[in-house]
């Protein structure tokens, strides 16, 4: 008898188990719709007032009830393309260091550093760009760039340090990590026979490195670049605090600028009315859209290379 | 036979790869140089065992953001951790290969990309607008959202990495699915998870952006979990910043940079204290 009732405890103990961690599994995949679901419930206001001029409407005004997203969206733009011009080669030549060219003891502790570089806070980030970066923009960076590069648009006008520029810079400290980890792991999934079938034929390092690497993991080094992008699409604090919070359109990046996820910050708490708020939210809904779709196709990408949708190589 | 050109290129290409690491750890070290020169000055005992001061005076501390942070991260670590491994046993153990075990993988990887504000937003909308309070308990919702992807990910690597053989040895001696999964192993992968789960908390332990809507700040002690806003590092550094006095700007160096210690302390103790043999 106890024999039965012991094996009964254990199938009802390995069905709960089996259930319980089904039902969590699932609810990953509930809080992700639900996410979208609340965002798009919530600026129905704002979405059935406006239509799609919310999208290129450059004023927003919470006085006259007018709001329109387009200073934000450019804001947000131009910084992450700043950043991605800056962090994209550098971000892939620190990965190909580390996987191809550092010996063990060097890459451990580069390796290490990079990832330290994604822990710092992006709040601290921000109050480094305040009081470090922006002077040293204002001072001399910018106004060296205007003096020998200022027949070019995006280099004219008066420095003041908390513009695009320094919105941009920031970024590209930040997602580097990013764009570094995910090529690495890319990287890594190159069969040595690869790098080895290069090398027989004669290939310098370099050579192997562009004929067997890169080549092999195009696609996913793009998911990376895609991935960083996705980052500093959504990168909230360190813009905020840099990037000046002005509402304007400018071809100069030594203007003062604000971005989506900075307004977001700064004005959700002091909405003072349901349509204000519902337009705050609205600017979040865009933000999370163009992050979204960037993060599925990125991903897709990255696992086509590395990962794969069974589980990957490691299985 | 040297063929020069090749040989020139070759060694102009690996020299552009190693100065592109040098520069990219040069805002590391200037970061951590300023945060550590101008936080160290303003580190006193005061810093830790006082509420701020009234805005414009000298003083004061940030003990109820230090306390603050620490009961947000308990609180997201409570509801995080927990369905994160729960989620990656699913993975490992019970359907590695299904469409739905697929869908929550990559589910999972594209939840890591969502904007933290946007995390913020949601469940502000969900509970502090249905509760009427900025509260710790928002708060450490909002940063488990965050948490559990990161749970997943790194646990889910961490019991792949078992060997079948351990679990088959499991079943031949006829000990039940669940004993082989919670006395087997999970044990097996406990340091890996433990690894992960340590890495997960420190990363959202220097978020601001998913607070400022939730647990949103506060210059006093926090009395109740449900009904008050309550202070963290990130927020007051934040906000601190971000004013016009010297004095606050003072002391968000000095948050900074025990903000930067905690975490750095929880990445050491991960890597190195509860490093396993398979990584």
């Amino acid at each position: 008898m106890s024999t039965d009732n012991n094996r009964l405890y254990e199938s009802m103990g390995d069905k709960t188990l089996r259930y319980v961690t089904l039902l969590m599994a699932i609810l990953v995949v509930i809080l992700m719709v639900w996410i979208g679901w609340q965002m798009f419930s919530s600026s129905q206001e704002s979405i059935q007032h406006f239509g799609w001029a919310f999208i290129t409407s450059r004023v927003w005004d919470p006085v006259h009830h007018v709001f329109g997203a387009l200073p934000f969206i450019y804001g947000t733009i131009v910084t992450s393309v700043v950043a991605l011009i800056i962090a994209a080669p550098i971000g892939i030549s620190v990965a190909i260091f580390l996987n191809e060219m550092a010996p063990s003891t060097i890459r451990k502790v580069v390796a290490f550093l990079v990832e330290l570089l994604a822990a710092i806070p992006s709040v601290v980030y921000g109050l480094w760009g305040i009081f470090v970066l922006a002077p040293v923009l204002r001072q001399s960076v910018e106004p060296w760039l205007t003096k020998w590069f200022g027949f070019i648009p995006w280099f004219k006008g008066a420095p003041v340090g908390f513009d695009m520029f320094g919105g941009g810079i920031i970024l590209a400290i930040m997602i580097l990590p990013t764009i570094t980890s995910i090529s690495r792991e890319v990287m890594a999934a190159v069969p040595i026979a690869h790098r080895e079938a290069a090398l027989a034929l004669g290939a310098t390092k370099w050579e192997m490195i562009r004929i067997s690497v890169l080549s092999y993991s195009k696609s996913g080094i793009l998911g990376s670049i895609m991935l960083g992008l996705g980052r500093a699409l959504g990168e909230t604090m360190a813009v905020t605090m840099v990037i000046g919070n002005m509402p304007k359109i400018s071809s100069s990046l030594f203007s003062s600028a604000y971005s989506m996820a900075a307004v977001i910050a700064n004005e959700f708490t002091e909405a003072t009315y349901s349509l204000y708020l519902s337009s705050c939210i609205e600017i979040g809904l865009i933000l999370f859209g163009i992050t979204l779709l960037l993060n599925i196709f990125a991903r897709l990408l990255v696992w086509s290379v590395a990962r794969g949708p069974k589980g990957g190589h490691l299985v | 036979m040297i063929n020069v050109r090749r040989n020139f290129v070759n060694k102009l290409m690996l020299g552009i790869f190693a100065a592109a690491t040098f520069l990219a750890l040069v805002p590391l070290f200037a970061l951590l140089g300023y945060v550590i020169k101008n936080g160290i000055t303003s580190l006193n005992l005061d810093f830790f065992i006082k509420l701020p001061a009234v805005m414009g005076m000298t003083g004061g501390g940030m003990a109820n953001a230090i306390e603050g942070t620490l009961i947000l991260i308990a609180i997201a670590s409570i509801i995080g951790i927990p369905i994160g491994i729960l989620v990656a046993i699913y993975l490992t153990e019970y359907d590695r290969y299904s469409w739905l075990s697929t869908t929550v993988r990559f589910t999972t990887d594209v939840l890591t990309g969502i904007p933290s504000i946007i995390i913020g937003i949601v469940v502000s909308m969900a509970i502090v607008s249905k509760t009427k309070h900025f509260s710790a308990f928002a708060g450490g919702v909002a940063l488990a959202v965050i948490m559990i992807p990161l749970v997943i990910r790194s646990t889910e690597e961490m019991l792949k990495l078992v060997p079948h053989a351990i679990r088959e040895a499991g079943y031949a001696l006829g000990i039940s699915q669940r004993r082989i999964i919670l006395n087997i192993v999970l044990p097996t992968a406990a340091k890996g998870i433990i690894t992960g789960a340590m890495l997960a908390v420190a990363r959202v332990s220097g978020e601001t952006a998913p607070l400022l809507f939730t647990a949103l700040g506060n210059q006093y002690w926090t009395h109740s979990l449900f009904k008050d806003p309550i202070a963290s590092l990130p927020v007051q550094i934040y906000t601190y910043a971000t004013s016009p006095y010297d004095e606050w700007h003072r002391q968000a160096w000095a948050g900074s940079l025990v903000l930067i210690a905690i975490i750095l302390c929880l990445n050491l103790i991960a890597r190195f204290a509860f490093r396993s043999r398979s990584n």
